[in-house]
């Protein structure tokens, strides 16, 4: 570590710095919170009371509680399989060597940088095609696109951590590739696998454009969240808002955690004499 | 008719255009202790790996007790390997990682747990089987590493640079329990290492690779007295090389005519006459004087450098045609030869100490 070496500025510049990014970055989302409690039609800062009466109203809304049924179903299923598939994908480039291996992880890992307006409309195209479009199945699909290359990035950098030796060592002594898969791959995967799960159900229950496009008469949170501030402002919108802020924190938060402390115990191992 | 354990017919494994091992024969028989040593890129590793089943041979074949087993996958084969990395597995204890064979092969609980504990004791580690390997010094993994090996029974153990890991203390620790260990089970050892003290301390036979091929195999003392090529010479080390046409003088003295003069060697061999030959000489066997007059074989050069090795020391001369010697020498005999570096010495040598290389193969063959 280079923590002995002075950096140019004072270190008062860089806390002030970094207290600025951090206020812009969060200031938006600490005044909806505030916002979320006061009892006033309009947010303005003099808060006649501070209430959860609007919390009340978004609990009561049978519209919006549909719209949470729809996007925690299709969180889920999305998190389920753009996990696997992405652990999948993963592990074949981790554990083979074939021809356009490059190719295909390039492919693979290409779908966030195509813009989402293209995506979504194709995806509409299509679905319209094959008489899928307008179902809570077409949100998933499209979900699953978008949220896989992230899933197969997390397990790739766990999987990479993970000595060739191991898998072979364990067959070695009469393990057969699946057993070695299991016993050996899948432990050491174990916190990649969970994060990769978090990260996609966040991404999934935030999306928007995608699931407004294919979506149809199936609506998610967002999309019911903006087709309410449509003509209206709405304070039911902070609630909404701080809600789904403070589970997608959780959620990248936790993903965060399991892999910080993969990779610290796999430091450790690397240390012990 | 005892059959050998282990042969390896007419091996090859080529990676693309490279050819990692070509053509290898070599039989192992029961309970012996094979060193395979070379320089890295020898092929020693590959042949080892071959050996486990984890590479697949471009041609030849692999026979285990006169089977066949070159198509069996490596689960299904009874070759275990030590890693040169150990690869002991995280996240299980030291009890775990020596049962994980065992459970692999359906060993019934009560059996497993026997056999572990009894592996455990004898290696030394019964005391560490519920801790995590990560939390074990290098020695103690070391033998986990033999005992998850060990305790599948196995006909042959394979190991690859196991030592490589450890400090030398614990390494030379390590060789002598090891070589304990392989008397006592009786069980054949493949050991591929790149160090010399290692293959000539512990094994029965050594093989030398270079290049992907045999270079030469034999005991420890036949290789170190009479090494087959200038390759293996300059591979066991600490010998000086001449070369020269095979000649006899009117006098009738048998000698190799070297850019240093006629150097005499007592045993021509099957060697003909105008066969030109390489001449080694151990290290240990040249004596280095101040004054010329002292032996038959004897060459004036020049001290360049000293490299203490403690009881000994190595001086390294080098001739007027530009040859390298090399001279061990006591530390007691340097301090009477009282001689600097640049100063001229003479190194001679007895001429039955002058080996002609690849002699040996010559004799044999006739």
């Amino acid at each position: 570590m280079n923590t002995h070496l002075k950096h140019a500025l004072p270190a008062w510049t860089w806390f002030a710095g970094l207290t600025l990014v951090f206020v812009i970055l969060y200031a938006p989302i600490l005044s909806a919170l505030v916002f979320s409690f006061s009892v006033d039609r309009f947010p303005s800062l003099d808060i006649t009371r501070f209430s959860t009466k609007w919390y009340a109203q978004v609990f009561a809304d049978a519209r919006m509680l549909e719209a949470l049924k729809n996007s925690l179903a299709i969180a889920l299923s999305t998190a389920l399989v753009a996990t696997t598939l992405g652990f999948a994908a993963a592990y074949a480039d981790f554990r083979f060597r074939f021809f356009g291996q490059r190719m295909v992880l390039a492919l693979a890992l290409l779908t966030p940088t195509v813009p989402i307006a293209v995506l979504s409309l194709a995806m509409l195209a299509f679905f319209s095609r094959i008489g899928l479009s307008g179902t809570v199945g077409s949100i998933i699909v499209a979900h699953v696109v978008v949220a896989t290359p992230f899933a197969m990035a997390i397990c790739r950098l766990r999987l990479e951590q993970l000595p060739r030796e191991f898998e072979t060592a364990a067959q070695n002594l009469g393990a057969t590739p699946g057993q070695a898969l299991r016993l050996i791959v899948l432990p050491h995967a174990a916190p990649a696998i969970g994060a990769a799960a978090l990260i996609a159900f966040a991404v999934s229950l935030d999306e928007y454009a995608i699931a407004w496009f294919v979506g149809g008469l199936e609506q998610t949170v967002p999309v019911t969240v903006l087709n309410t501030l449509q003509g209206q402002v709405d304070p039911t919108i902070h609630v909404i808002g701080t809600l789904a802020f403070a589970a997608t924190l959780s959620m990248v938060f936790a993903a965060q955690m399991l892999l910080l402390r993969s990779t610290k115990s796999h430091k450790n191992k690397e240390v012990s004499p | 008719m005892t059959q050998p354990l282990l042969e390896l017919h007419n091996l090859n494994k080529s990676y693309g255009t490279f050819e990692a091992v070509k053509d290898i024969d070599l039989t192992v028989d029961t309970g012996e202790f094979l060193a395979i040593m070379g320089p890295s890129g020898c092929g020693k590793t590959t042949t080892l790996r071959m050996m486990a089943g984890l590479e697949e041979p471009t041609r030849g074949d692999i026979r285990l007790e006169g089977q066949q087993i070159n198509d069996l996958p490596v689960w299904q084969r009874e070759t275990p390997l030590v890693w040169q990395n150990l690869a002991l597995f995280p996240y299980m204890t030291v009890r775990e990682n020596v049962e994980f064979g065992l459970r692999m092969k359906k060993v019934p609980g009560p059996e497993r747990q026997q056999r572990c504990a009894e592996w455990l004791e004898r290696l030394g580690i019964a005391g560490f089987a519920d801790r995590n390997v990560a939390k074990l010094s290098g020695g103690q993994r070391q033998r986990v590493a033999l005992a998850r090996s060990l305790v599948l029974q196995p006909k042959v153990l394979l190991l690859d640079e196991p030592l490589s890991a450890l400090d030398a203390h614990m390494s030379i620790r390590m060789q002598g329990e090891l070589k304990r260990l392989q008397r006592e089970l009786g069980i054949t050892f493949v050991y591929v290492t790149h160090s010399h003290s290692e293959a000539f301390s512990l094994a029965d036979r050594v093989v030398i690779m270079n290049a992907g091929r045999i270079e030469q195999l034999g005991t420890p003392q036949d290789i170190f007295l009479r090494p087959k090529s200038r390759f293996v010479a300059q591979f066991v080390g600490g010998i000086s090389l001449f070369s020269g046409m095979l000649k006899t003088t009117r006098e009738g003295k048998v000698g190799i005519d070297s850019a240093d003069g006629l150097l005499q060697i007592a045993d021509p061999a099957s060697v003909q006459t105008g066969t030109k030959c390489d001449l080694a000489v151990r290290a240990d066997r040249i004596n280095v004087t101040t004054q010329p007059g002292w032996g038959t074989n004897e060459v004036p050069c020049t001290l360049m450098s000293e490299e203490f090795a403690g009881a000994v020391v190595n001086l390294h001369l080098e001739t007027a045609a530009g040859t390298g010697i090399v001279a061990q020498l006591q530390q007691r005999d340097l301090e009477r030869l009282s001689a600097r570096a640049g100063q001229q010495v003479y190194a001679s040598w007895h001429p039955e100490d002058g080996v002609l290389l690849g002699v040996t193969a010559l004799k044999a063959a006739a």
